[in-house]
């Protein structure tokens, strides 16, 4: 068995991570079993089906696709740091009202797809929503409640901004990851 | 101390379950139901915070201390004999705990099924390819891997037998079911004059859940010898009762404990029963948890889909368009083991007619042996393929008849006061006329049937298609055809509800707590589903044939029911006290608040296996789908424009979801059509990952327009009846029918994928000089 023998220094939803590991095992694996963020999904462990997304240095990765050494000295943010305090975040709170989330699986990979899209585009059209999550395989919806749960999203979020307002996120404290560019 | 930040399990402020005004059109039958409260609206799941933030546990995110990790040697042949395994080698290799054969096995080696035919490990022969033959428990997954590769068996290879002709030809059948209604013989031999008869051919592919979880499970030792499973599924006292079985112990020395599931459509009904007695059986052997996680490929290879099929179709029809007579002959491929096959026969063969009013049937239905693995439980069960058959040959009857297919379908089609061709009397609830109006409309079928069809590359056209679908398992289910529900009121007022079907993503969660709100006439908020766990909830029957609802819905229903009128008896004209109050002055005069309800079919179900007739099902869903697609004749790609999927539900008790579960039914049903099929090799799955076995992805999924009819069913929970699985049923026949009204081609083979699409027209067309 391989040996943790890689110091691993890289920030994780906003922490200093600072811990000995495994440099070949899959980025996924260590997230899951040596940090215990087991939000990211295995479905395929191949690239294919996107429940492992999460976010590096603000672009999505299927984190099974991703070695560990590769996470050093960069930022990760997984499904768990999108919610803060006990609020979801605008997209999170479409799903939930728009009825998208069936069995779940999907659903974080879903989530962080759909947030990197908004923090690109203010105003994506249907297409393009398709587009960005056509890496992320859903078996249960039949994707139109997804669908309309981002646009909804997008929507929202564009409101505050007009009305001056800070998007529920981007004003909360401390070291939680907030959508924005910078900071995902 | 850990460094990073994890959510505490606090709760969502920002969720607030708004209950919007009724819509008007809450009930389309002329019943004098009163509005309700709760059922009827769209509430938000109280599950989905958790799985939107990562802090659900799936089978895979629990972190044992001291666990085991297993790997299952599986056969690489499709049929062998097995001479010799030795496990000497491996047994030294480092970290192993165990290694099981056959031969270890503490009790049975079986798995419980309706002829307990598929060993836990095979013995003497194997019979597919991926069959379990040794099992390794070691400290880690590399390690049992490796251990397990070191394993040497000595097989002695076998001709397999792998297709439905081959199996046929050597007598291999697994089952038979037959059904006689009328003399369908004396009309094919004698027809009237101007009557017209047709024959053909249809046959399907399997079908791969893709569940986008795979199978999985934990077992570990528990206290004075009991053991506790955790895992993925759909059916947990299943799982009780075959690992049970393989362990030699009562049933209640069994705790089964489901965990989120990752999706199930069948996948998960019989299938965890095999992980999760093999785990048993290491953990009983080391006395420690053993964790089995299958990955994506070992999932594919060795797990149960839908069987591919093959149905002979006869029909008979006078010259004013009436369904006189049918001969079906409906083949199944069941695999190498009878498992469920003979289940799913059944409900083939008691749909093969199609929701048409026939005076005369003769339908034969076989389940074939094959050497590849089982085939199983998959939404609809045994009904698509048939429904493909039926609709896809009714369409080209009518238009080789020159009437319009939806009128050859209204003529012909069961309404209240018909008998099935089981001779079943469809008493209520048969909303058939108004889904096909409806369905009719939204894809605007008049005016696409006229387009005129224009010459050029690409071609438009739409199709519709019919089905009905019995709920529940009918007079076949036996024991499993009951539900029972715990329901209890604490004294804070919040309750539990307890059932023993299982939430697999389709929203049994969100559906049994609004059912149990209106009926206790309690805030739902404060309802609390209990954890599915067999020690804590009674045996509510499986979580299949969509029946749920109907089962443990009305369970839920009658145990609040008989609280509630506990509760009404005892404060008598304080029975409007809110409801904190209302349960706190109960409990304080001794009200017993707690009850458990119970649920049969509302009607007597029979079945004669001669005949094939009896009041098979006690209700019917009824379903209608169209699809507009547009033919690439270059390429062979169907593009659907639009897919409008309507059913009669009896009632819909939270129309969001409703429509999620038709959206997500009808993609698997359009997946089913024209793109999702194994290839096979020798018996071995050639396409074993998510990247070669193609399912729809965001990129390919039409706009879906759900349509809900709600013809109430008097002994359903508030008139609801049950339909997982309808949207996917008629989803093939209606874009296969799409496809001829575009081109002319009559595909006769699922799925239509671009190659054969091209093919059929490259040959229709060959003597054309182009297009
Ligand atoms: S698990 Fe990484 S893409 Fe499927
Ligand atoms: S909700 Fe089940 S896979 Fe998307």
């Amino acid at each position: 068995m391989a040996e943790k023998n890689f110091r691993l220094q890289c920030t994780v939803n906003g922490h200093p991570i600072d811990k000995m590991v495994d440099p070949t095992a899959r980025l996924l694996d260590t997230l899951r079993e040596e940090l215990h963020l087991t939000g990211c999904k295995e479905g395929c462990g191949q690239g294919e089906c996107g429940a492992c997304t999460i976010f590096m240095d603000g672009k999505p990765v299927d984190s099974c696709l991703v070695m560990t050494i590769q996470a050093q000295g960069h930022r990760l943010v997984t499904i768990e740091g999108m919610a803060f305090e006990g609020r979801l975040d605008t997209i999170q709170q479409m799903f939930v009202e728009e009825a998208s989330v069936q069995c779940g699986f999907c659903i974080p990979g879903m989530v962080v797809a759909a947030r990197a899209l908004l923090e690109e585009k203010e105003d994506p059209t249907l297409e393009e929503v398709r587009y960005a999550l056509g890496g992320n395989i859903c078996r249960c919806t039949g994707y139109h409640k997804i669908f309309r749960a981002v646009l909804r999203a997008a929507k929202i979020e564009r409101q505050l901004r007009l009305e001056g307002k800070p998007s529920q996120l981007k004003d909360l404290p401390g070291v939680h990851p907030a959508p924005s560019a910078d900071r995902l | 101390m850990q460094s990073y930040y994890v959510l505490g399990s606090s709760q969502f402020a920002m969720i607030e379950n708004p209950i919007s005004p009724l819509p008007e059109t809450v009930c389309e039958t002329e019943c004098a139901c009163p509005p309700l409260e709760v059922v009827g609206h769209g509430l938000y799941r109280p599950d989905a915070p958790e799985k939107l933030t990562g802090q659900a546990k799936y089978i895979a995110d629990l972190q044992i201390p001291n666990i085991l990790q297993a790997y299952v040697l599986r056969s690489p042949h499709a049929s062998a004999r097995i001479e010799k395994i030795s496990t000497a080698k491996a047994q030294a290799m480092p970290g192993v705990a165990a290694i099981m054969t056959a031969e270890d096995l503490p009790a049975a080696n079986y798995v419980p099924l309706v002829r307990n035919d598929l060993p836990l490990l095979a013995a003497s022969e194997v019979k597919f390819i991926g069959q379990p033959v040794a099992l390794v428990a070691a400290e880690s997954y590399e390690e049992a891997r490796a251990a397990a590769e070191a394993i040497e068996v000595q097989y002695e290879v076998l001709k397999p037998s792998l297709t439905i002709e081959e199996g046929i030809a050597k007598d291999w059948i697994l089952w038979h079911y037959q059904q006689f209604t009328g003399d369908a013989e004396s009309v094919f031999n004698n027809p009237e004059p101007g009557m017209h008869i047709y024959e053909a051919t249809y046959t399907t592919s399997h079908q791969e859940h893709a569940y986008l979880e795979t199978n999985g499970c934990i077992v570990t030792p528990e206290d004075r010898g009991g053991f506790k499973v955790l895992g993925s599924m759909q059916c947990p006292f299943y799982v009780q009762k075959a690992v049970a079985t393989a362990l030699g112990v009562d049933y209640q020395k069994v705790r089964v404990v489901q965990t989120v599931t990752g999706g199930g459509f069948g996948g998960k009904e019989d299938a965890p029963s095999t992980p999760a007695s093999l785990a048993a059986v290491l953990c009983w052997r080391t006395r420690r948890p053993v964790r089995l996680i299958y990955g994506r490929e070992e999932d594919m290879i060795s797990m149960t889909k839908r069987h591919p099929s093959k149905t002979v179709f006869k029909s008979a029809v006078d010259k004013d368009g009436y369904i006189k007579a049918v001969d079906i002959h409906y083949y199944v491929d069941g695999g190498a083991y009878i498992t469920l096959s003979s289940i799913v026969l059944w409900r083939g063969l008691l749909h093969a007619s199609g929701p048409y009013r026939i005076p005369n049937v003769r339908t034969l239905a076989d389940a074939v042996g094959s050497n590849t693995a089982p085939n199983g439980a998959f939404r609809g069960f045994g009904q698509p393929q048939v429904a493909f058959a039926a609709d896809a040959h009714w369409d080209h009857v009518a238009q080789q008849m020159g009437i319009d297919p939806l009128e050859f379908r209204r003529k012909n089609m069961l309404k209240v006061g018909d008998k099935t061709s089981s001779g079943q009397l469809l008493a209520e609830s048969v909303g058939f006329e108004e889904v096909v109006a409806k369905v009719k409309a939204e894809i605007d079928y008049d005016r696409l049937l006229t387009l005129p069809r224009t010459p050029g590359r690409f071609r438009r056209g739409v199709g519709l298609s019919v089905s009905h679908y019995g709920v529940g398992l009918g007079a076949n289910g036996g024991p499993h055809n009951f539900a029972a529900a715990n329901v209890v009121v604490a004294v804070d007022g919040s309750v539990s509800v307890a059932v023993g079907t299982a939430e697999i993503g389709q929203g049994m969660t969100t559906v049994m707590l609004q059912i149990a709100a209106e009926t206790l006439q309690c805030p739902f908020e404060r309802l609390y589903l209990a954890d599915t766990d067999t020690s804590q909830v009674p045996d509510s029957g499986p979580t299949v044939a969509s029946r749920t609802t109907l089962a443990s819905g009305n369970a839920v229903r009658d145990a609040c029911q008989i609280i509630r009128q506990r509760m009404d008896n005892y404060l008598k004209e304080r029975k409007d006290l809110p409801w904190r109050e209302a349960v706190s002055a109960c409990h304080v005069g001794g009200v017993q608040m707690a009850a458990q309800g119970y649920y049969r079919p509302g009607y007597k179900l029979d079945f004669d296996d001669q005949t094939g007739h009896g009041a098979t099902y006690e209700i019917y869903t009824w379903c209608a789908n169209a699809a507009d697609v547009t033919v690439d004749t270059w390429t062979g790609k169907v593009k659907i424009n639009k897919f409008v999927s309507g059913q009669d539900i009896g009632r819909a008790i939270n129309p969001a979801l409703v429509e999620g579960q038709i959206q997500g039914g009808a993609l698997q049903g359009i997946g089913y059509a024209l793109m999702e099929e194994y290839i096979l090799k020798e018996g071995r799955i050639l396409n074993d990952s998510l990247s070669t076995y193609i399912i729809p992805t965001s990129m390919d999924v039409p706009e879906i327009v759900p349509v809900i009819v709600e013809h109430n069913y008097s002994w359903g929970p508030y008139g609801a009846k049950g339909f997982g699985e309808t949207p996917l049923v008629p989803a093939a026949p209606a874009i296969i029918n799409a496809i001829a009204n575009a081109t002319g081609l009559r595909l006769k083979h699922l799925p239509a994928t671009p190659e054969r699409v091209w093919a059929a027209w490259q040959q229709e067309h060959s003597q054309d000089s182009g297009v």
